[in-house]
């Protein structure tokens, strides 16, 4: 922190700083670093979400390798995956865009930027729901129809493995795809009221930490679907 | 603290062309018979690449504040532990010998 | 104290209390002072009807048959009475009502760095809370507080998983209070406030809200799974399907076992400020306490495999976590032998506060000490899940946690509420809860020792004698509870005013009226020194000019 930076706010008048500083900061830049390291202190609470369920993936993974492979192998859609990763990555670059827009004040190009991220969250959400319909349709979702080995499947000969290991993987694949996509459309509704709030005009060169924060939710929510993707799809 | 990304335009299109290089790669690696292990081992490298590429770029940790590295490295040390000494519990039952730990459950008692 | 007489002026106009008198005013508050006493008043709920459950428990127990309940009966209050006191009394304690009216003070700030986002964690504190309260008058829960699977998942036909997501909902406002302060510690110190001049109060709360932020997700996910195992039949932890069982119980401890020190590094905050308060003298070893505190959490970290020493987990495993466990005994005896020392040659008066720091460090250090024979491996194995384990963590939970946060309510009540309690009862009740307490929970050491199993609704008629005295212990301390009850609100009426410090204490809180104003200070404090500067003549604090 800053000392000599507090209590000066350069580059704006004081009825401007009035509005978009909270009374409990002294200046700007204070408020600045504490809403950007209490993102990154949620990111980190966010981590071990994830985390504890990675952990007993992780833990299953080892010990029902080739139930899990098998899984991964003969039901999970790459081509599917593989565009959702394209699609979530093309939204973090717009996100990063944005908030690069919004640092040089310029408010068209950032709601057009937010736009596109939200464009391709929904993108992503309606793949997922396509591949969830072809695995309900597969019966290989647990606890609604799960039924192993299939009734349709091309090589039922290859479908060896005990069933209910490959129960435990769909278990954790829809939990580990559902909290993630839980945490995208949550994205969105935050997206949505930053495309308002800039569309309104409520953003500047010197406060845009709402964009700036909500964005690095963004890269995290990326982030989970970077380690999701090899080890739910690629591990065979 | 936490002063304006230094980092480009140009930055962002480059890191972004990098993430999908290396995920043309990692599918691509998964068609190629290596062996489960050496899979997993690109594969995991591959993503650990990916993030790494996407904190230090896009989340702009590279020329942040050391305070905001010190939390991305606690949050990672936490999952380390985490993770780590579950395993290593896992993996030291020498009445296991690497069979589930689940074998002998009631359908095959 | 007395040496203030009566001077209306002491009080001020412009309060955090009389600012607005209406419902409104105090539900919608975003001042961090109004939000500790929402939670001060919630948490006192829960803890009573934590007590209540315990009153019955401990009536049951007096005969070896158990008369009062029935089996099934049983079962739901001892599970009940350990998730009310656990997750909606203990865990948000101390941090959520003295850490948020004082920890802004301390730090000279005018509040915390989210306003909005601490009301926001009230809420969803007590929505979390209410749902198993419904889920505890609608049937109940009989799992044990631990939630162990595949018992909690596949066969207990209780409310287990309305429970469930009450704690889930709650583990929330958790997060949200430990990521407050965190950050408020960093970015809002007053001028002058460097990291070494912080009060230990401070590094306390710190140290207790890293393991908020990174240990409570676990805890969340993890039930999020058992609730998803009980709706849709999964196997997520059930043996008959391929799960495992004790994979559960890493994933359960690696919060829970850190949850011990969220309770207890608040309350060894408030020792260091009260226990250099009332023997006037500079805390000895601030580094060592501070690094401690961090130590603590850090360790914390390491030591969760100690509950699962019976569960099949492998021997080299449970030899790690023993010798970790000892490990973790280190930063939390450096405490208490700097309390000790802090207190050696100090001009030491017998304030009630004061009473709740002796009870609480003997307590704890007795609590700790029986601590280290569970994290022995061969010990351990004879005392698993008996009596001496409730024993252990009710000395660490009750005579430790508890102590303090009466320590810090009756230090802290002239500042929050800006009015003295009667000190002669207050002094009574501290004495009665100390002598209840040990009569209650001593016993049950022995008779853990002997053999005697926990959560078990009858018991050998040999082991009556013990649980007679432990429920005569318990009477006792049940009325010491109440009467703090009754003559802190007949103090808020009737009390002598306080005035800005009576205890002539050193912290930034005391440099301003009591009860402060909605923004804290008139003036933003400026610090020129280190905390607990008692041997001085004037403490280095001042409004700035």
């Amino acid at each position: 922190m800053d000392q000599a930076s507090r209590g000066s706010n350069r580059d704006l008048s004081r009825l401007e700083a009035s509005q978009i500083l909270a009374h409990q900061f002294d200046d700007l830049a204070q408020q600045k670093e504490a809403s950007n390291l209490g993102t990154w202190a949620f990111l980190a609470t966010e981590l071990m979400f994830f985390g504890g369920a990675l952990t007993a993936f992780v833990v299953y993974r080892t010990f029902y390798a080739d139930a899990f492979a098998q899984a991964s192998r003969e039901h999970m859609s790459i081509p599917l995956g593989t565009i959702n990763t394209a699609v979530l990555l093309c939204s973090s670059l717009t996100v990063a865009m944005g908030v690069h827009y919004a640092s040089h004040g310029q408010q068209r190009k950032l709601i057009f930027m937010l736009l596109a991220t939200i464009g391709l969250a929904l993108a992503f959400l309606c793949i997922k729901a396509t591949e969830y319909y072809i695995e309900y349709s597969h019966q290989l979702v647990p606890g609604l129809n799960f039924h192993y080995p299939p009734h349709h499947h091309a090589h039922p000969e290859r479908l060896t493995a005990s069933p209910p290991h490959v129960e435990l993987f769909f278990c954790f694949y829809f939990f580990l795809t559902g909290l993630h996509a839980l945490h995208m459309i949550v994205g969105v509704g935050i997206f949505s009221f930053i495309t308002w709030k800039a569309w309104r005009g409520k953003y500047s060169e010197q406060y845009y930490n709402p964009v700036e924060c909500s964005g690095l939710y963004w890269h995290f929510v990326d982030l989970v679907w970077i380690f999701l993707f090899p080890l739910l799809y690629l591990l065979h | 603290m936490s002063t304006p990304p230094h980092i480009t335009k140009t930055t962002y299109f480059k890191v972004f062309a990098a993430l999908m290089a290396l995920l043309v790669i990692t599918v691509i690696a998964t068609f190629i018979p290596w062996g489960s292990r050496i899979g997993i081992v690109i594969a995991m490298t591959i993503a650990i690449v990916k993030a790494t590429l996407v904190v230090l770029y896009f989340m702009h940790i590279k020329g942040s504040s050391g305070l905001t590295k010190v939390f991305v490295v606690a949050g990672l040390a936490w999952l380390a532990i985490l993770m780590g000494i579950t395993l290593a519990d896992y993996h030291t039952r020498p009445w296991l010998s690497g069979n589930p730990p689940m074998t002998i459950g009631p359908q095959e008692r | 104290m007395t040496s203030i007489s009566y001077n209306p002026a002491l009080e001020p106009r412009d309060s955090y209390i009389n600012i607005a008198y209406t419902v409104k005013s105090w539900l919608l508050t975003k001042d961090h002072k109004r939000i500790g006493i929402l939670y001060l008043i919630a948490i006192t709920g829960f803890f009573f009807i934590g007590g209540v459950f315990a009153t019955i428990i401990r009536l049951d127990l007096m005969t070896p048959q158990g008369d009062l309940v029935s089996d099934d009966t049983y079962n739901k209050l001892f599970t009940l009475h350990g998730v009310v006191m656990v997750f909606f009394f203990l865990i948000p304690s101390i941090p959520a009502t003295i850490g948020n009216f004082v920890l802004p003070m301390m730090l000279g700030a005018r509040d915390l760095a989210f306003p909005r986002l601490n009301l926001l964690s009230w809420y969803i504190f007590m929505v979390g809370g209410t749902l198993s309260l419904i889920a505890a008058v609608t049937g109940g829960v009989d799992t044990g507080w631990t939630f162990y699977t595949p018992y909690s998942s596949v066969f207990s036909n209780t409310r287990v998983v309305l429970t469930a997501v009450g704690v889930f909902v709650t583990g929330f406002s958790s997060i949200l209070t430990g990521l407050n302060f965190i950050i408020t510690i960093h970015t809002m110190r007053a001028p002058g406030l460097t990291w070494r001049r912080l009060p230990l109060f401070i590094w306390a709360h710190y140290a207790a809200s890293i393991i908020m932020l990174l240990g409570t997700p676990v805890v969340a996910v993890t039930i999020l799974m058992v609730a998803a195992e009980r709706i849709f039949k999964l196997g997520v932890f059930n043996p008959a399907l391929g799960g495992d069982p004790v994979l559960f119980q890493h994933l359960f401890w690696f919060y829970s076992h850190p949850a011990v020190y969220i309770m207890i590094l608040p309350a060894m905050g408030v020792i260091n400020e009260i226990v250099t308060c009332f023997s006037r003298k500079n805390i000895f070893g601030y580094t060592f306490i501070a690094a401690s505190s961090l130590a603590i959490a850090f360790i914390s970290f390491l030591v969760w495999g100690h509950h699962m020493f019976v569960s099949t987990q492998s021997v080299y495993g449970g030899m790690i976590f023993s010798f970790l466990s000892f490990l973790v005994a280190v930063p939390s005896a450096i405490k208490v032998f700097n309390w000790t020392a802090t207190l050696y040659k100090g001009s030491i008066s017998f304030h009630t506060p004061m009473l709740y720091v002796f009870g609480f460090i003997g307590l704890f250090t007795l609590g700790g000490l029986t601590g280290l024979f569970l994290a022995a491996l061969g010990l351990d194995v004879h005392v698993h899940d008996t009596y001496f384990i409730v024993a252990h963590f009710h000395y660490i939970m009750v005579g430790g946690v508890v102590m303090a946060y009466m320590g810090a309510i009756h230090f802290w009540w002239p500042k929050i509420t800006g009015r003295m309690y009667t000190e002669w009862i207050a002094r009574l009740a501290a004495v009665m809860i100390f002598l209840g307490f040990n009569l209650t929970f001593f016993p049950q050491f022995i008779v853990g020792y002997l053999g005697m199993p926990r959560r078990y609704h009858a018991y050998p008629p040999e082991f009556q004698v013990l649980n007679v005295m432990s429920t005569a212990g318990a009477s006792i301390l049940a009325v010491g509870y109440v009467i703090p009850l009754i003559y802190l609100t007949w103090s808020l009426w009737h009390g002598k005013i306080a005035g800005p410090n009576p205890w002539k204490a050193t912290g930034l809180e005391w440099q301003t009226p009591s009860p402060p104003p909605t923004e804290n200070f008139y003036e933003t404090p400026v610090v020129t020194g280190p905390p607990y500067q008692y041997h001085l003549e004037e403490v280095p604090f001042g409004p700035s000019k």
